[in-house]
């Protein structure tokens, strides 16, 4: 159990990491290419392979209609709440999409739900990491914005069991960014998070004393990010381009996808400059040979993106007002977040909190490097955490559909979790054997304005005169933020069977269908990850092979010998770097076959142990442990 | 006496028994209580109820560190507020007093009238009036009109309830003493004439706690 790896994941809007606890700090796990950040985008090529990352970011620009990002926009909602999304986002809906079902949306011809397109970057995160562990990987913390609500957790959850991951804990962004940071720092104190992502913020307010991480309040907004203030700059840029007689695209523009995208590539990279320099360019190659160029001076970007960051003040303030603080009495403000490298940003927390902000862990990696950290607890702990402990809460209050369309809150906002609360009901009709309770979350009064969560119908409820039944119910809400409810007739001791319908989600029965067409990609994964295995095996073989040349035995074989081991190596070198598992598996036999007298000449140990060495060494591409290259000693003991 | 939540022998978890919560915390049904002792039995409990360290454990503890440490954070939430602790006690002595509150609110949010019933004797005047200054400022803002010396008065009879809000709280602390000593040396009859006057006193407070939410409504709109 000790050896089966526990990484911590940022599914971010933007971007996605996997990082693990090594010895007493949390790395970040690279990619193939090199990189820690995964950006969160999907593409389907033309033969409709799934793509997914950095590789994917070109079909945004060319084959738009191909590929998705910022999906996490979508998570556990529906399809009446996401209109304004629709507006400002390229998301297609797929055509036979019913009313009450749950949302999917097009790649290409194939249309998928915001947890399996959510899988699929984890997926790849997953691959990272086996790649790195030479060892396969099952149990992840995954982190979710704080303010997210009970829809928006279980479709995370669900998309970690498509990717085939056992969730172990979902994670606070805020909260595991403090971990980091008290990993970091080891001090005692009153800590703000400021976590302004790509597409969710978040702002949480910790007590950290000697290890253990209480959060007080939270607060936020699950649509305001850096997202909004790139949309913001295209929709200037496209009046920019109706107005503008000289580039006649008109409202053609707006339809071509292709336009939009190389616009908000080039927003991007405008806002980006922008931290560190006054003026920016936006140059845009158009469809058509036409260009459109405008130069953004800092001042006008700040006046323009005013409102948007302008919005996080109100759940600043809440946050404050809910832990009963001054900002007087914040010890410190951390900053998470790319958006959070905006100066004007950081002016306004630094305005908003009369103190200069923490910013000296990476805002793109912080979080990642906190979940590692609530992986490595989970797993059992080592030296560094065996003192830290998360205390968190939930964010939205809990409540229930009474009379008369009321809230009934049941649980309140910044309750530390697990929580639970206990109601009673009992029948109105003689005989009545099921119950009905819906349940919502959020702060209103009224149940129209807050939140539908689920439809709870209790069944199996004994038949009795009416009045008679004393049903408990028992609402909880575990460690994740996620809610459970049982229940139990008093009077008989019966269990209620509980039926629930999720306003916005999968069922079970969903997740596991989807889960079994996964087992397509693992397949293909397994298939990939033989290929690797073999190329490995390959480049081992090849490195010994020219070692073995300069040594004397290589003398000592025949002409004929030399000839068919050269041309077997040869052979090797042309298949290796191909996708057939097989021939690589063919050719890599065939030249073992044909050195093996040349390493019983070379049983010389300390020659044999040399190479041995080397080979290691050659073959050891990226930092993983350190675990015995099991190729090199099956071939040459 | 307290709640057992591990094996004396080995220190594994053991299943929830349900519990009032100041067994849970081992503390005696006393109302004044040693807020710092309660925060950190809270903390050295939850270090070790805490579902994150049952990561690795089977499912059955696993289960019972959930509905421990939910119990446990329940529990916590209700003992460190005064008001929360009062009315737990109360509960637990089988004083009725949710209910009554609640419909009452209920009725009068449904209504829009004022709370009527039970209005606190010593503030029969007081309310009065200021009932009277509200519905004078509820026509004015109909009319659209503006009445600078109307809304003074208001401001401090607000003021003045404010205040009595805090004075409550004091009462209510010294019937806790009270009932302290009626714990340790008192008849029934003695706890039972206690418990009615911390009742009465919550009452009161919550009567002029919505008091001066509802002139806060009024001045709003």
């Amino acid at each position: 159990m000790a050896t089966d790896y526990i990484v911590g994941i940022d599914l971010g809007t933007t971007n996605s990491l996997v990082a693990y606890m090594q010895g007493d700090s949390p790395v970040v796990i690279p990619g193939e290419d090199g990189l820690n950040l995964v950006p969160s985008v999907v593409a389907l090529d033309e033969m409709n392979h799934v793509i997914v990352g950095n590789a994917a970011r070109k079909y945004l620009i060319e084959t738009p209609e191909r590929a998705v990002y910022s999906i996490k926009r979508l998570m556990g909602r529906g399809v009446e709440d996401i209109q304004d999304e629709l507006k400002l986002f390229p998301f297609q809906l797929a055509d036979d999409l019913h009313e009450g079902e749950v949302l999917r949306i097009k790649i290409g011809e194939r249309t998928y739900t915001p947890p399996e397109i959510s899988a699929l970057v984890l997926r790849q995160l997953k691959r990272n990491a086996e790649r790195f562990f030479g060892a396969p990987l099952t149990q992840a913390v995954i982190t979710v914005p704080a303010y997210f609500n009970d829809a928006q957790r279980q479709a995370t959850k669900d998309a970690g069991r498509i990717a085939g991951l056992n969730v172990l804990r979902l994670v606070n962004e805020p909260t595991a960014a403090s971990l980091a940071y008290g990993l970091d720092k080891k001090k005692n104190g009153i800590i703000v998070v400021y976590d302004l992502g790509g597409g969710t913020f978040d702002i949480s307010i910790l007590k950290l004393h000697d290890g253990i991480f209480e959060v007080i309040s939270t607060n936020g907004d699950t649509h305001l990010g850096g997202d909004d203030i790139d949309n913001l700059l295209i929709a200037i840029a496209l009046d920019d381009i109706r107005g503008d007689r000289g580039i006649g695209f008109e409202d053609d523009v707006r339809r071509n996808g292709e336009a939009v995208a190389r616009i908000r590539k080039a927003v991007i990279e405008a806002k980006i400059a922008l931290s560190s320099q006054p003026t920016a360019k936006l140059d845009v190659d158009l469809p058509g040979g036409k260009k459109y160029q405008r130069e953004i001076s800092l001042e006008m970007f700040e006046q323009m993106i005013q409102p948007i960051i302008d919005r996080t003040v109100g759940p600043c303030k809440q946050a404050l007002k809910d832990a009963g603080l001054k900002p007087e009495q914040i010890d410190e403000v951390v900053l998470v977040g790319g958006s959070t490298r905006i100066p004007k940003v950081r002016r306004l927390v630094q305005d908003l909190f009369g103190r200069v902000p923490h910013t000296d862990l990476n805002p793109d990696e912080v979080v990642a490097l906190g979940a590692a950290v609530q992986a490595n607890i989970l797993g059992g702990g080592s030296e560094i955490t065996q003192d830290m402990l998360l205390l968190d809460v939930t964010p939205l209050s809990l409540g229930i559909e009474v009379a008369g369309g009321v809230t009934d809150k049941i649980i309140l906002r910044n309750s530390t979790v697990p929580a639970s609360a206990t109601q009673h009901y009992t029948t109105q009709v003689d005989g009545q054997t099921n119950v009905a309770i819906h349940v919502l979350q959020g702060e209103r009064e009224l149940a129209r304005d807050c939140r539908s969560l689920a439809r709870f119908d209790l069944k199996g409820v004994p038949p009795m005169v009416a009045g008679m039944p004393r049903i408990e119910v028992k609402f909880l809400i575990d460690a994740n933020g996620i809610l459970r409810v049982s229940a139990r007739e008093q009077r008989s001791g019966q269990e209620a069977e509980i039926d629930v319908q999720p306003t916005y989600g999968l069922t079970d029965e969903q997740v596991e269908n989807m889960l079994l067409e996964s087992y397509d990609f693992a397949e293909e994964d397994f298939r990939q990850r033989q290929v690797i295995e073999a190329r490995r095996e390959a480049d081992t073989i090849l490195v010994a092979l020219a070692k073995g040349k300069r040594n004397h035995a290589w003398l000592e074989i025949t002409n004929d010998e030399r000839r068919n081991v050269e041309a077997l190596e040869k052979a090797l070198v042309e298949v290796k770097d191909g996708d057939d598992y097989q021939a690589i598996r063919a050719a890599i036999d065939a030249l073992n076959q044909a050195t093996m007298r040349l390493a019983e000449l070379m049983m010389d140990t300390a020659v044999s142990t040399a190479l041995k060495g080397k080979a290691m060494d050659s073959t050891d591409l990226e930092e993983g442990p350190e675990a015995g290259h099991p190729v090199a000693k099956a071939d040459f003991e | 006496m307290r709640a057992v939540h591990f094996c004396t022998s080995c220190g594994k978890v053991q299943p929830p028994v349900p519990v009032e919560y100041f067994t849970f915390f081992g503390f005696s049904r006393k109302l004044n209580l040693d807020t710092a002792a309660l925060e950190n039995e809270f903390y050295a409990l939850s270090r070790r109820l805490h579902p994150d360290v049952f990561g690795q454990a089977d499912l059955q503890e696993r289960n019972w560190s959930l509905e421990q440490s939910s119990m446990l954070n329940d529990a916590y939430r209700t003992l460190k507020d005064p008001i929360k602790r009062t009315e737990y006690l109360l509960r637990l002595e089988g004083v009725e007093l949710e209910e009554q509150s609640k419909q009452a609110t209920e009725k009068a949010r449904v209504t829009g009238e004022l709370k009527k019933q039970v209005v606190p004797p010593d503030l029969l005047e007081e309310v009065f009036e200021l009932n009277m200054h509200l519905e004078e400022l509820r026509v004015q803002k109909k009319l659209g009109e503006d009445d600078p010396a109307l809304l003074e008065e208001i401001g401090k009879a607000k003021l003045s309830l404010e205040e009595k809000y805090d004075a409550l709280l004091n009462e209510l602390k010294s019937e806790w003493t009270k009932w302290d000593k009626a714990i340790d040396s008192g008849t029934e009859a003695d706890r039972r004439k206690i418990l009615d006057k911390m009742l009465d006193v919550l009452n009161r407070r919550n009567y002029v706690r919505n008091l001066v939410r509802d002139v806060n409504e009024a001045m709003e709109c």
